[in-house]
């Protein structure tokens, strides 16, 4: 009843082809900033910020940029731990071998290190599609476990491998603190977004859509291949290594290269997937669900007043997160995107069935 | 048919002896056709003939083993896909190709890809030329969307359109490049007897206003015959017939081999 299009008349291609062309969701998005900007900051604890509201937007970040690749591109990649931990490390040697250089220039040195390294090891996509190059792109995983833990350089030859960094510190302001660590978080969140978002609906993004769907007729309309999958792999690899490069120096501070594992890369596509393929908030809910999830059926039994011991928690969170995902993954197979979208098809008629 | 001698120009599209062979198995051997200007000219030929494997060798999916593709005057030995589209030619597949997960705008206006240049960093901010671009080749598009009447359906994904409305789709994904040769691979195959009238009207408009020269398979002959002007006819990978269509439906060798009955 309140979310209709009736009576907004598009009279030109520009709010035609604006990105949320119904009020409504203008509306809609400007609560989610403001709840982002200046509810959360108020209302949060210190724990909330470090244990959810920090990991989840910079996975968020993350999930997006691997979207843009497995999502809209269609190349399957198991390689975005290691994009991140490129992204990570490659910001720490800047950092520390160019010190007057400005920490966010560093993170997006970073990204673009990450992004070389991504359009390197995407060239085997033009040759192999689906689940043979995601075993391809897991060679790279194994790649960079070794590079990172075997080559000291990388490391500064610190003794133990592990890296500890100190706060970063942005035009005197220094980002010591939770709630400034996440507003540095969300501020990277919201342009990402802007730009992800601009680049899926522009031409490349239908080049990577077609390259997706279709890869013979997207050929044949004057779409090259190298360049769709490539261009896939570049901006993908830039968004997740500065994800990297936040999740090491804002929410780690100090890191291992364990901390960038197959799991990381794996919980990174679960979000892709589960939060829907080929969707920008897709990759928002799909991080906030993965993460959150765990911490919820963690917490569940406390809230419930169940005496169970810890361990026994650990394991019922482990089954039932994975039969949750399987549950997902039966009813809808499209995400969480595509339930987000169907409730705002029904609201749209509602009180009415059709 | 004098109305169509007045319309022709140049040759636009030559091939000579073009063999193609996979492994042992020859799917065409030796052929040869002009297409001039402005000219429909429908390839026919029983099931495994090679008129799809012609299509894809003229628009660069399939290499030849020999001969060559003369097209506005330059000679290829084979062409590229790339290279196909810029210069020009666009064509529908038999299996419908669409982009199944983008709307109907979003699949037209990826037939205009080529004609888009707007920089990366303009696209990632969506500001200047990017948008204007969008705006710019959304006329066009929905010009298009006019031509065929498929107004109502713009923002439908096409996975949910029928298959007829899927066909008119792909004809103006093609048509969005604005080419100047257009391939059709059977674009009224499945149809009932107005969808194929919509599409026969919609071809015969595209080359009479846009000018646009069409090279098209089609296995209705009632439809080949009358949208025609010319007619190839291809059987186990050989041509042996090519003419107006009153020839081709008084060639013998023709008739024993695919039209079947005699006149």
């Amino acid at each position: 009843m309140f979310y209709r299009e009736a009576g907004q008349f598009k009279t030109s291609y520009k709010a035609d082809q604006a990105v949320f062309p119904i009020f409504q969701d203008k509306i809609f998005v400007a609560i989610w900033l403001f709840i982002g900007f200046v509810v959360v900051p108020m209302l949060a604890s210190e724990y909330m910020f470090r244990a959810i509201f920090i990991p989840v937007i910079i996975m968020a970040l993350a999930a997006i940029g691997l979207n843009l690749l497995v999502g809209y591109c269609g190349q399957v990649s198991l390689g975005s731990g290691a994009f991140m931990a490129v992204g990570a490390y490659a910001a720490y040697n800047f950092m520390i071998r160019v010190p007057e250089l400005n920490p966010l220039i560093c993170f997006l040195l970073g990204g673009l290190s990450a992004t070389v390294v991504g359009v390197i090891f995407g060239i085997p996509s033009l040759r192999i599609k689906g689940f043979y190059l995601a075993v391809a792109t897991l060679a790279l995983q194994f790649f960079t476990d070794w590079t990172f833990s075997r080559i000291d350089w990388f490391t500064n030859y610190t003794p133990s491998g592990s890296i500890a960094v100190q706060p970063i510190e942005v035009l005197g302001v220094v980002f010591d603190s939770p709630i400034r660590k996440y507003f540095l978080c969300l501020v990277f969140l919201v342009i990402f977004t802007i730009i992800g978002k601009n680049i899926v609906r522009g031409r490349i993004g239908r080049a990577w859509m077609a390259t997706r769907d279709m890869d013979v007729a997207a050929e044949i309309i004057g779409i090259r291949p190298v360049y769709a999958k490539l261009s896939a792999f570049a901006v993908s690899s830039f968004f997740i290594g500065v994800a990297g490069a936040l999740w090491a120096f804002v929410h780690l501070g100090s890191w291992e290269p364990l901390a960038f594992d197959i799991n990381l890369s794996f919980s990174i596509l679960f979000m892709v997937i589960i939060g829907g393929l080929g969707s920008i908030v897709g990759g928002m809910l799909g991080a906030a669900f993965i993460t959150l999830l765990p911490l919820f059926l963690n917490q569940l039994p406390v809230w419930l007043g169940i005496n169970i011991s810890t361990a026994m928690i650990s394991h019922l969170e482990f089954m039932i997160f994975g039969a949750l995902i399987i549950f997902f993954l039966a009813v809808e197979p499209l995400g969480l995107a595509r339930i987000w979208q169907i409730t705002k098809e029904k609201l749209r008629l509602w009180p009415f069935p059709h | 048919m004098n109305d169509t001698d007045r319309k022709l120009g140049p040759t636009i599209l030559k091939v000579e002896s073009i063999s193609l062979a996979f492994g042992g198995v020859k799917a065409l051997t030796n052929i040869s056709f002009e297409v001039k200007q402005h000219e429909i000219l429908a390839i026919i030929g029983p099931n495994g003939a090679g008129k799809s494997s012609m299509l894809n060798v003229i628009n660069g999916v399939y290499h030849p083993n020999a001969g060559s593709i003369t097209y506005k005057g330059n000679v290829r030995q084979q062409m590229k896909p790339y290279e196909a589209a810029s210069q020009g030619i666009a064509r529908t597949f038999q299996n419908i190709a669409l982009f199944k997960g983008m709307s109907v705008l979003d699949n037209i206006m990826t037939g205009r890809t080529l004609k888009m240049n707007a920089g990366f960093l303009a696209q990632c901010l969506h500001i200047g030329p990017a948008r204007n671009e969008e705006i710019e080749h959304r006329k066009k598009v929905e010009e298009i969307i006019d031509f065929l009447q498929i107004q109502s359906i713009r923002k439908t994904p096409v996975g949910r359109l029928p298959y007829g409305l899927q066909k008119r789709v792909e004809l103006g994904r093609a048509l969005a490049a604005e080419p100047e040769l257009l391939l059709l691979d059977e674009p009224m195959a499945g149809m009932n007897i107005e969808e194929k009238e919509d599409m026969s009207r919609f071809i015969l408009d595209v080359n009479d206003e846009f000018g646009t020269t069409i090279v098209l398979i089609e296995h209705d002959m009632g439809v080949v015959m009358d949208l025609s002007d010319r007619i190839v006819v291809l059987d186990y990978g050989k041509k042996i017939g090519d003419g107006t269509p009153t020839e081709i439906r008084n060639n013998k060798e023709v008739i024993d081999a695919y039209l079947g009955v005699s006149d």
